[in-house]
């Protein structure tokens, strides 16, 4: 199928950047990275710099990869990072409008490249329960409900990716803190630091920059592992009662 | 090169408590004067970077990746082994040992199993207290499955994700030292060579991923979690990433690399669909929990699966091996699955599949209980391939995804340069000539978290480490090779792109170096690959400047290595007149085309030594004692 696609260039954070046109010819088998893969190696072998995009496992695991294509985060499919969306979604003809995540905490370094630290500056702000190696009870002297291990888990399955800040129309990074925050405050080893944890990822969320949550619910749609903006509801909760306790 | 495995005396069960007492320690007020290089931020490096900060020292965690959590760690799906015996079904820390020499075709050193069984148990509890979110029974307690080919319950798992949920649990810990201060964290920052002063490693020089500075980092010692080499065969399961330039570079300057033509292909991928093709994708071993293994009877065979009648399928694992069926360890089911394509009854379009079917399972537990187990691998198939598994039988086929291989280590994890260490993947250590399902989180986070921290001590505790200057002529020297060395690659302009060089090598290395050897295939392969080195040297183009993102430029360094790597890897395929594990080589098998040890000429590892550019390698070898499991015939009739 013959494809147009409008991609963002930007040459560095502080360029000014802008839509460029690329003519392709894709297969429906292909994923839509490789899609790309294939115009990159066509602009290298005419000597022009390929698109700058960041990917790496490649099955929707790892969350390097993430664009926003035809205004959507990871593109159409639901439940799916953008390294596993495949062109069979797409007809000859269609035009595929291509951009970075966008938002304030996260900084463009090239084309669809941005830097995405905060996320780990939030996570050090106590995403985690202080143990050290070793120096830890046996598994099974901590029996976690199997409803609320389930549910955690469901929260730890975050990837990372972004899409929920790209999404947001605040540039909220509400739901991955809430995530992070649910996955550990669901759980009997969690407890201890819950007050604490909360507290201080919020904190370090707003000084990166993220705007605030006003329930819009577009993180949900966008999110590739389908986390619930019940963690948002349940940060809340906790954020009241840290505050209260804090008090 | 001197290879002393420094396996401490004594009883097996006794050796690693043993070592413990006898090691030299840091005294707690000390540590802080020491600095420890860890380069990767996978399960062996995030684990091992937050466990040192924690005892003291001040740690340097390099990543090339914009967030530590990024690792392929992240990927491993199915669990990790642990000798709990948490289901009474008769395991131990000596079956798992066991299981693992075994599985290991008794190519791995006994004591280092043997630690690896040991502190697998200690591993459940670390993960546990950090939060990891593993399956649970309805009492509370944690859930086991049987895992890759193990006739125990011995897996922990959280859900099809453990990789991940490991990752993260690593990656936290790593955080919560960043916050404390005593973890550096350099972000997209790629390690391109070892600083060695006086002999010993005391740095690294990097590469910033997106300024293009190059810099020198100084420390103490220098470890290594850089993971396994499985892209030298282009298309492999491994992310677009890895690569083996920091093992490649260390090995360059004088570290030995262990048994480089061990590599595991794993059985249950999704197989190539085009040329176009950017890399595999596993699905998860446990499918062969429930899903059977067929093909048809006949050769050429173009009708829909659904219109094979069962009588003329042919369910080739559970034929050949009853006692395992579906089982038998990745290897086996590896090369059958080549066999049956090879006899040209392949699936799908290409010919190179085969089925993996769950008609039997859904109709025995119901599609909701296959849901419940299967179901995000089950979605990830359909994503890619377009067909429903739960109507159609999955194709699947073998490809590249682990390498046992790697930087030699002696005990201590230490390679054959004094002060670097080599941990995870990245090191030979512990899976000998295979490595079992469930096994390679373990081994990374046994390096990690419980020995890389206690046996560095008893290096720095010992070792003569006068204070180096930024400008001493070593650290200098090394900085100037990365500086030219990128240079040369930015200079290249000639016709073909890296991704086309990388695409030609990794076919060579598939078709000669991949689940069949010979030595006529080896020998072509070894003319070929000089040739294409070279003809990259004067040929490749990199594209754009040094100043800023440039994946063209990242990526011409990291073939430039495989390039070099994937001559030795023939090279150790060809010495190896045995078949053993990963590596069958077609002159060396059984009439009924099982692999064929040689025990008596071959129980040991071969250890390469770099002697320059233009010459061969020197060999190497460590004899291997077996006292606990005595080598057999594996058998999984």
């Amino acid at each position: 199928m013959k494809l147009k696609l409008h991609v963002w260039r930007q040459a560095g954070p502080s360029a000014k950047g802008r839509f460029v046109t690329y003519e392709t010819d894709a297969s429906e088998h292909m994923s839509f990275l490789e899609m790309l893969d294939v115009v990159n190696e066509d602009l290298e072998s005419r000597g022009e710099e390929p698109i700058a995009f960041d990917s790496d496992c490649r099955e929707g695991i790892c969350g390097t990869c993430g664009m926003v294509i035809n205004g959507r985060p990871h593109g159409p499919w639901k439940r799916t990072t953008v390294c596993q969306l495949h062109m069979r979604e797409y007809r000859d003809g269609d035009q595929i409008w291509i951009e970075p995540w966008r938002a304030d905490g996260f900084p463009l370094q090239k084309d669809l490249f941005v830097d995405r630290s905060a996320f780990d500056r939030i996570v050090a702000a106590g995403g985690y329960i202080s143990v050290r190696t070793g120096s830890v009870p046996e598994a099974n002297a901590i029996l976690v409900e199997q409803n609320n291990a389930e549910k955690s888990m469901d929260a730890a399955s975050c990837i990372g990716c972004g899409a929920c800040v790209a999404a947001c129309p605040n540039a909220s990074a509400m739901l991955f803190t809430s995530a992070k925050a649910a996955h550990l405050n669901l759980l009997p080893q969690g407890q201890p630091e819950r007050n604490g944890r909360v507290l201080n990822m919020i904190l370090t969320m707003e000084a990166e920059q993220f705007g605030s949550c006003t329930n819009h619910g577009a993180c949900e749609n966008a999110c590739p592992k389908e986390i619930k903006i019940d963690v948002i509801a349940m940060l809340n909760r906790d954020y009241m009662k840290a505050l209260l306790k804090a008090s | 090169m001197e290879l002393r495995s420094k396996v401490p005396s004594g009883p097996i069960d006794q050796k690693w408590t043993k070592h413990k007492f006898d090691m030299k320690l840091v005294n707690p007020a000390n540590k802080r004067k020491y600095h420890v290089i860890v380069v990767g931020s996978g399960l062996a490096g995030a684990s091992a970077s937050a466990t040192l900060a924690e005892l003291g020292y001040h740690v340097s965690c390099f990543t090339y990746h914009d967030s530590p959590r990024r690792a392929h760690s992240i990927a491993a799906q199915g669990g990790i082994n642990a000798a709990k015996n948490y289901q009474g079904d008769g395991d131990s820390i000596f079956r798992l040992f066991y299981d693992t020499v075994k599985g290991g075709d008794f190519r791995a050193r006994e004591a280092n199993v043997y630690r690896l069984a040991e502190v697998s148990n200690e591993i459940i509890d670390q993960c546990v207290a950090q939060g990891i979110p593993f399956a649970r029974e309805y009492g509370g307690l944690l859930a086991n499955r049987s895992f890759g080919g193990a006739q125990v319950s011995r897996t922990f798992y959280a859900r099809g994700q453990t990789g991940q949920q490991l990752l993260l649990g690593a990656y936290q810990a790593l955080m919560k030292e960043v916050h404390r201060g005593q973890v550096k964290l350099y972000n997209q920052c790629e390690m391109l060579d070892v600083v060695l002063v006086d002999g010993q490693a005391r740095g690294i020089v990097t590469r910033h991923l997106v300024t293009g500075k190059i810099e020198v980092h100084l420390a103490d010692a220098v470890a290594l979690g850089t993971g396994g080499y499985s892209n030298a065969f282009y298309l492999s399961t491994n992310a677009m990433y890895c690569n083996v330039t920091a093992a490649w570079r260390a090995y360059r300057r004088g570290a030995g690399f262990a048994n480089p033509c061990y590599t595991q292909i794993h059985p249950t991928c999704i197989p190539v669909a085009g040329d176009y093709q950017s890399k595999l994708t596993l699905m998860s071993e446990s499918l062969r929990n429930d899903g059977r293994i067929w093909v048809s009877q006949q050769v050429d065979d173009d009708r829909a699966p659904g219109d094979i009648p069962e009588d003329q399928r042919d369910y080739y694992l559970e034929r050949m091996y009853p006692a395992f069926g579906n089982l038998v360890p990745r290897d086996l089911a590896s090369r059958r699955a080549k066999d049956m394509c090879d006899q040209g009854k392949g699936v799908g379009d290409t010919k190179l599949g085969v089925y993996l079917d769950f008609e039997d399972a859904i109709q025995r537990l119901g599609a909701e209980v296959i849901e419940a187990r299967y179901g995000n691998l089950f979605e990830m198939y359909e994503r890619i391939t377009g067909e429903d598994p739960y109507k159609v039988p999955m194709r699947i086929y073998p490809a590249p995804h682990y390498t046992m291989g790697g930087l030699w280590v002696d005990y201590n994890l230490m390679t054959t340069v004094p002060g670097l260490y080599a941990i995870g993947e990245a090191n030979f250590s512990d899976h000998g000539a295979n490595r079992l399902g469930a096994s390679a989180l373990m081994q990374g986070v046994a390096d990690g978290y419980f020995v890389l921290p206690y046996t560095i001590a008893d290096y720095l505790a010992q070792a003569k480490l006068d204070p180096v200057a930024a400008d001493h002529v070593e650290v200098r020297g090394a900085l100037e090779e990365v500086q030219s060395r990128n240079d040369r690659l930015l200079a290249l302009d000639g016709d073909r792109t890296i991704n086309s060089f990388h695409k030609e090598l990794g076919r060579i290395v598939w078709d000669y170096c991949g689940m069949g050897r010979s030595a006529a295939g080896l020998k072509e392969a070894l003319q070929r690959i000089p040739v294409l080195r070279e003809e990259f040297w004067e040929n490749a183009k990199v594209v754009g400047d040094g100043e800023s993102i440039n994946q063209t430029l990242e990526r011409a360094g990291r073939v430039a290595d495989f390039l070099e790597l994937a001559e030795v890897m023939c090279l150790d395929a060809l010495v190896r007149e045995e078949s053993c594990g990963g590596h069958f080589r077609e002159e060396h098998q059984t009439p009924e085309g099982e692999a064929r040890r040689d025990d008596e000429n071959f129980t040991h590892v071969t250890v390469w030594e770099y002697a320059g550019a233009d010459t061969a390698p020197r060999e190497h070898r460590e004899p291997l004692e077996f006292e606990y499991v005595p080598p057999t015939q594996r058998s999984y009739k």
